[in-house]
């Protein structure tokens, strides 16, 4: 195939003109929170790990046991609600150990323990809802829940390699499987509950309420002065419930304030976030970047139809000139 | 003297065992009650023999009893601990020259009985002490016999071969050191140590302590001539080592979650968890779940009422009664998994690159076999 040096400049400016939209890497703008979007507040300095949230999570929302031969075997005993490592098809919320040589002091990075509760992070601008391509998940415009459709899930898992927190978790072992992943509890919601894990969490490690609240409530406990007593609200901003509890020095950022565009599930703690396995994310979700480059490329059709035109034109250029020698 | 050999292989001083007879206690009852407190003890229980031999020791310590700042609940207790006949022997059996609830003597005759017992074993009685020493005002706040608690302690205290300071108060203060102490209540062990004594001290915190851990310590010595071993805060480890919370009976409903939301409720009845409602087992160290309270295999949680951590100091009598607890330390059945958990079947790169390299090798080398039968063949 003979190509001149025009001829080939102009390809490849059309292919430019197509693909411009990567090298302008700004986001689109950054998605904010619904008005009356609800979360939830997980103080990890105030979890005792005795699991009733994990046992509630099970009850409230119809979920089998996990299935572990040999610890069953061990306890002589069957169907352990506990019996998983880790968030899957059957588990929505985890509480997970952080520990460390003698692992004897709550709450210490060295010689310490802490515990940490994984479930879904209910993203502002989530990653998942960007990726799955049949709106299967959506995020609630009025509650900000990130929420699954089953009718309208296709099962492509995209939302799995989507999400940076690794939440939504795939039904392997079903005929017919669908995508699993905590949904803030939205029928308890709707009747006018409270998640299943705040309601039952007995120091308020698990706290619901409006995401810009919890916030408050968080900024709040950062600033007390560590050693002091300080009345924390149970199960909900609104419960009106309150415990006493010593105040821990925590570390002064909520996590989840900024992650990937920030999250309506805030966590505090004691110990540095990346030892309870919360990463460090950028405060851009990639779900705005990809979404800029894709609406900025596609944008009215322009560029895929120079980039189409510009390779039609070298393909004609080149069969005029194989059938010319 | 007569010695007689039980079917354990204990030896029991024939006059002793006269003396068990006339109390109505059978031999084998008494060697119950050693095997008991052996038990208590963590030791194994070929010791009930010696413990045993060492309580019919005629050449038993002295033991001189005093009270401070408290409430005589702790030799209450003492005295009601099941078999009192069983107990009451074994006060008797370790010489109590000295307590103001139990002497019959009264005044004069009973402080100069103190003084002379004093003066007579020194260097070789236990004390033990009950309540706390106010040092406010130079210890006005409690004198016996004219004299103040503070000069009582500073008399006694270094002439003891060890001194065991049996109840909260003794230990730590009590009650009467929480906010804002007008008395200055002050344990036993703070007042040796301000005051340079260097006598040991056992602390047996509690209100009341079981009185199992005292005779336990008590059995210890008289039986090793040694104290037992400490922690840290001066407590026997046998019986403060653990937290309330680790052996407690309701404690599988903490790892399920199952708690009692308020007294009298559904899950309060089913014997559900009670650290919803103030329960500080979590942070107080003492053995009541396992060895209870007088023998009829009761204490407070089991009855219904959470644990007030009367044994730890800065939470009995420090902490609202219904304040929840700082959970101190997690322990099994409790299991946890970890921030990273392995994935069951997963291949880690390291793994997948030593695999590929020992494929590699035994490629090249049917290849090179293959080569060479080829070769030969040919």
């Amino acid at each position: 195939m003979n190509i001149d040096r025009k001829q080939f400049f102009k390809v490849l400016a059309a292919g430019t003109v197509a693909t411009s939209g990567v090298s302008t890497l700004f986001a689109r703008e950054r998605k904010l929170l619904p008005k009356n979007a609800v979360g939830i507040l997980y103080d990890a300095t105030l979890c005792i790990g005795c699991k009733s949230c994990e046992v509630e999570c099970k009850k409230v929302n119809g979920m089998s046991g996990v299935f572990d031969t040999k610890l069953e075997q061990s306890h002589n005993v069957s169907g352990i609600w506990d019996g998983g490592n880790d968030l899957d098809s059957k588990t929505l919320n985890k509480i997970k150990m952080y520990r460390n040589g003698t692992s004897s002091t709550k709450d210490k990075e060295t010689n310490g323990y802490a515990f940490i509760k994984r479930a879904c992070m209910h993203c502002i601008d989530p990653n998942c809802v960007s990726a799955c391509p049949v709106t299967a998940l959506t995020k609630d415009p009025i509650t900000g829940i990130v929420q699954y459709d089953k009718g309208a899930c296709i099962g492509c898992r995209y939302c799995q390699v989507a999400c940076p927190f690794n939440i939504p978790k795939f039904e392997f072992d079903k005929a017919l499987p669908e995508i699993v992943k905590c949904e803030m509890c939205k029928h308890q919601l709707d009747k006018g509950g409270i998640p299943g894990c705040c309601d039952v969490c007995p120091t308020g490690a698990s706290l619901f309420g409006p995401v810009e609240k919890l916030m408050k409530e968080a900024r709040r406990r950062i600033k007390a002065q560590p050693g002091t007593k300080y009345r924390y609200p149970v199960s909900s901003l609104e419960s009106g419930e309150t415990q006493t509890h010593t105040v821990q020095k925590y570390i002064s950022y909520i996590y989840g304030e900024k992650e990937t565009g920030g999250t309506q599930y805030l966590i505090l703690s004691a110990v540095p976030y990346e030892k309870l396995g919360l990463l460090k994310l950028p405060e851009k979700s990639a779900a705005s970047t990809s979404e800029k480059i894709q609406h900025t490329a596609y944008k009215g059709m322009i560029a895929p139809v120079v980039l189409l035109g510009g390779l039609l034109y070298a393909a004609h250029r080149s069969t005029k000139q194989d059938s010319t020698e | 003297m007569i010695k007689s050999k039980d079917k354990n292989g204990s030896q029991i001083d024939k006059h002793y065992t006269e003396q068990l007879k006339e109390r109505g206690i059978s031999r084998s009852d008494f060697i119950k009650f050693c095997s008991v407190a052996v038990a208590t003890m963590s030791m194994p229980l070929s010791f009930a023999a010696k413990v045993a031999k060492s309580i019919t020791d005629p050449a038993r310590p002295p033991v001189i009893w005093l009270h401070f700042q408290e409430c005589t609940g702790c030799t209450e207790t003492l005295l009601r601990a099941t078999h009192p006949t069983v107990d009451n022997l074994v006060l008797d059996m370790i010489s109590l020259d000295y307590s103001e609830t139990l002497c019959a003597a009264a005044g004069h005759q009973v402080e100069d009985a103190l003084h002379k017992s004093v003066k007579a074993n020194k260097g070789k009685f236990i004390l033990v002490v009950e309540g706390s020493v106010p040092l406010a005002e130079d210890g006005i706040y409690c004198k016996i016999g004219g004299k103040s608690a503070l000069d009582i302690i500073k008399e006694i205290g270094p002439q003891a071969a060890a001194t065991v300071s049996i109840g909260s108060c003794a230990s730590w203060g009590g009650v009467q050191s929480t906010y804002p102490n007008p008395t200055q209540a002050t344990g036993i062990g703070d007042v040796y140590k301000m005051n340079n004594i260097k006598t040991p001290v056992i602390n047996l915190p509690g209100c009341p302590p079981s009185p199992y851990n005292l005779l336990s310590t008590v059995l210890y010595y008289l039986t090793l001539k040694k104290l037992p071993k400490l922690d840290k805060l001066g407590r026997p480890k046998f019986a403060y080592s653990t937290l309330v919370h680790e052996n407690c009976e309701r404690r599988p409903h903490f790892d399920a979650g199952r708690f009692a939301e308020k007294y009298g409720d559904e899950n309060h009845r089913q014997g559900h968890c009670l650290y919803k409602i103030g329960c500080k087992g979590p942070e107080t160290y003492a053995n009541c779940p396992s060895i209870n309270f007088c023998d009829v295999n009761t204490w407070p949680v089991s009855v219904g009422h959470p644990c007030f951590g009367c044994a730890e100091q800065g939470v009995g009598f420090a902490k609202p009664l219904h304040e929840q607890a700082d959970v101190k330390l997690v322990t099994p059945p409790a299991g946890f998994p970890n921030i990273n958990e392995e994935k069951p079947g997963g291949v880690t790169i390291g793994a997948a690159a030593v695999a590929g390299v020992v494929a590699g090798a035994a490629i090249t080398a049917s290849v090179a076999t293959a080569k060479k039968i080829g070769e030969t063949e040919a």
